[in-house]
């Protein structure tokens, strides 16, 4: 009886803790602009809906990586560098962090979504000074 | 052949179970390699830019080959209704099963982006032979597990001769689809070459016997079981049919190249200053692959010695090995002819120079972890199902 | 938790809501913003009418200079990447990649030496691109061959088949890489002849173009199929070849004086 009492006692701790990491989780997830970002200072996502770029956007870059690697056409407004131009922070001397880094735009969602992003393997990560 | 019984891989459990640790242990240290080299890079193993297939795919293309060979002795008790060979067409389905487990594994954990096997496994170039291949490596398993099913489910009886067809001409397709990897690539003297099809299908043949035999002496001795002379026999026979088969085909591949004038930079090549290649080729697959094992097959001395039949198979899979090491790495070592009456007096690309090539340490494991895949699930499958016959003692024959 | 009740009421209240602050951000913003990024940019595609090459005169390129190269390394990124720590100097060599590299010739008979850079030849009917089993290697409707990395699983087939030693893998993480031309570990990557900057509504290639600074005009790019293009003229009044045309590849890259 002890052993299933101090199970149970586990068991509500483990939940209790979980809701606590949850809700810290979702506290971070809400602040969805990185802090020092281009982005920062605008009202919504230049390119389209902020809602609809939340929720679309794998399919907005798809769609357009075939259509720029494949056919060539340079036209789409969905560019990933232009993600990586609005969304990236500076570090204190001025670098642009890279955008997957720990903590950063992309990472910060997709890490607690637990969705791998692919594209920093290949695509620069920072935008490219002028 | 009524009287045949088979029973499951049983021995006492310290011997099964060590056994199967032992080469549990193996496959986790090429799993380590595996894993080191996609997590560095492939500039941790000896590949590089010209030499772009290394030893993993040496590895891989052998135990393919050999998976193919590995299901003759099935085919021969079923299509060619061989009696003697008949009882042993479960066990050699299920090696042909395990070496081309072994040898896909190897394959795919050297692609430079294996975590994109699903990209491979759904977008498709038809023209593209290694397509072809992902079909009929996948329909190979199908078939032949069906092949299995309908040997040990006696409800199942009817289903043996028309897959026991469909099998030997599906693994015909295989290795004709392995052979063509090469025979299709007009680029590289060494491949260019429509016999490379054939050859292949000889080779497996070959090389699928020998892994056949020393697997049957490993099982039989494992469990503690009996194989009779008369069998024995009979496979080591047929062993030195086929290693004279691979040498007559590598003689009118080699005599054709030499006809041809345009193709004597490469024959010199292999057959006299090409270094590690000519001593492979020599040494490796003529001298070790074929004339010893066909001496030690032939020979009245070891008429029946189990270890003469061990090591013959031994040494025609070594010799296998050093003949794809040839043609795979050496035929990627041998400059492409660029540009022909001139020499190349400068390049960074290596162009008209024999590239370097040194095979490392993680590749090797990689490799060998491969034949341990095949082994481990050869001996896992033969312990679950009736694969083995109980005895192969020679008085159940008439 | 609010967020995951919210959104899908944003998404049917942001027709009414949101119009005001969707006609501003989402239509004339990036309005404005795609005019000013993508001018010049092809929305359209590659054009199928066309068939990009170049032509070499072996005769106007320099023992010794190596502008292409260097520009080509460049405007890829090429140059970015470094020696991975502990690998030796010759491995690196035999790994690094290599868009173009200068050869130099001489014929057996008559001594003559030769020097002409080689990269992708855009063949017509390329090897690499009939052997890639995921179609990753293939050909744009403007004749430029070349690799798609986002399908290319790694597996150097297309190194075995071609015939030019074109094509480099990469053998290690890649750090940095410009915008316009991403790269990275475990992909097969060559000359895709300046692709993008194609489309973006250039009329050169890098290596062209550092060739006629350096004053050499040894690489001439061009539209094969206009008859009015630099580059048809130039082949219509001088004998060309293909190298290795014994293969029928038809390549899409021109050699004179070889």
């Amino acid at each position: 009886m002890l052993g299933s009492i101090g199970l149970k006692r586990l068991i509500g701790l483990a939940v209790a803790g979980l809701m606590a990491a949850l809700a810290a989780t979702a506290h971070a997830g809400s602040e969805w602009v990185t802090e020092g970002s281009r982005a920062e200072g605008l009202d919504s996502c230049v390119i389209d809906d902020t809602e609809k770029m939340r929720r679309n956007h794998m399919d907005y870059l798809v769609h357009q990586r075939d259509d720029v690697v494949r056919r060539g056409g340079r036209g789409s407004q969905y560019k990933l560098a232009e993600c990586v131009n609005c969304h990236t922070a500076e570090d204190a001397a001025g670098h642009a962090i890279p955008i997957d880094d720990e903590g950063q735009f992309c990472a910060s969602c997709h890490n607690y979504m637990a969705v791998n992003v692919n594209c920093f393997q290949c695509h620069r990560k920072v935008p490219e000074e002028e | 052949m009524s009287t045949m019984t088979y029973r499951e891989l049983w021995c006492s459990s310290p011997r099964y179970w060590a056994g199967l640790a032992l080469l549990g242990a193996l496959v986790l240290i090429g799993l380590g390699a595996a894993y080191y080299m996609e997590h560095q890079g492939h500039y941790v193993t000896g590949m590089n830019n010209h030499i772009v297939w290394g030893l993993p795919h040496v590895f891989a293309i052998f135990l393919i080959v050999a998976a193919s060979g590995a299901l003759n002795v099935a085919s021969i008790g079923s299509v060619f209704g061989g009696p003697m060979y008949k009882p042993l067409g479960r066990f050699s389905a299920l090696l042909a099963i395990g070496l081309l487990a072994g040898g896909l594994y190897v394959l795919v954990l050297d692609l430079g982006r294996p975590d994109r096997l699903v990209v491979a496994m759904t977008t498709y170039n038809f023209k593209s032979i290694f397509t072809w291949n992902i079909f009929l490596y996948n329909g190979f398993f199908l078939i032949v597990a069906l092949y299995i099913w309908s040997m040990i489910d006696r409800t199942a009886k009817w289903a043996y001769t028309p897959l026991g067809f469909t099998a030997f001409f599906w693994r015909l397709a295989l290795t004709t689809g392995t052979g063509s990897i090469f025979g299709f690539l007009v680029a590289r003297e060494a491949y260019d070459a429509a016999i490379l099809a054939p050859m292949f299908i000889i080779m497996s043949f070959s090389y699928g016997l020998a892994f056949f035999i020393l697997a049957l002496l490993a099982a039989f001795w494992w469990a503690g079981r009996a194989i009779g002379d008369l069998r024995l026999t009979k496979l080591k026979n047929l062993l030195g049919v086929f290693i004279g088969a691979v040498l007559f085909f590598a003689l009118v591949y080699h005599l054709t190249n030499l006809y041809i004038t345009q193709h004597h930079g490469l024959e010199s090549f292999v057959l006299l200053d090409g270094g590690i290649y000519t001593v492979m080729f020599w040494l490796g697959q003529v001298v070790i692959g074929s004339i010893v094992p066909l001496f030690l097959i032939y020979s009245p001395g070891f008429k029946t010695s189990r270890w003469a039949i061990a090591a013959a198979s031994v040494l025609v899979l070594a010799g296998g090995f050093f003949q794809l090491y040839v043609l795979v790495i050496g035929g990627q070592a041998f400059p492409m002819p660029l540009f022909p009456g001139q020499e190349v007096l400068a390049s960074t690309m290596l162009d008209g120079q024999i590239a370097p090539y040194t095979p490392s340490v993680p590749e090797f494991l990689l490799g060998m972890s491969g034949i341990v895949v095949a082994m481990t699930l050869v001996a896992v499958v033969s312990r679950m199902l009736q694969v083995l016959p109980d005895s192969l003692e020679d008085e159940q024959e008439r | 938790m609010s967020n995951q009740t919210e959104q899908p009421d944003l998404e049917r209240r942001g027709f009414i809501g949101k119009t005001v602050l969707a006609a501003g951000a989402a239509v004339v913003a990036p309005g404005v913003l795609v005019s000013v990024a993508g001018a010049g940019a092809k929305t359209d595609g590659a054009d199928p009418g066309k068939r990009y090459g170049l032509l070499i005169d072996t005769n106007k390129c320099a023992e010794g200079c190596t502008a292409c190269v260097t520009a080509c390394n460049e405007e890829h990124g090429i140059d970015l990447m470094q020696k991975p720590e502990g690998l030796d100097e010759a491995q690196w060599q035999q790994q690094k990649p290599q868009w173009i590299r200068k050869v130099k010739l001489q014929d057996n008979l008559t001594g003559r030496v030769t020097n002409l850079p080689l990269m992708c030849q855009h063949c017509e009917f390329p090897p690499c691109v009939d052997v890639c089993p995921t179609g990753a290697s293939f050909k744009r409707a403007d004749g430029i061959v070349m690799v798609d990395r986002h399908t290319c699983i790694g597996c150097r087939y297309c190194m075995m088949a071609c015939p030019y030693k074109a094509r480099s893998f990469i053998h290690q993480e890649v750090e940095h890489q410009t915008v316009s031309a991403p790269r990275g570990k475990g992909c097969v990557e060559s000359c895709n002849l300046c692709a993008y900057r194609l489309d973006y509504g250039a009329d050169n290639t890098a290596c062209a173009e550092a060739c006629a600074a350096q004053g050499h005009n040894a690489i001439l790019f061009g539209d094969l199929n206009d008859p009015n293009s630099e580059l048809a003229q130039a082949l219509s009044s001088a004998a060309s070849r293909q190298i290795r045309g014994d293969l029928e590849l038809n390549t899409g890259v021109r050699y004179t004086n070889v």
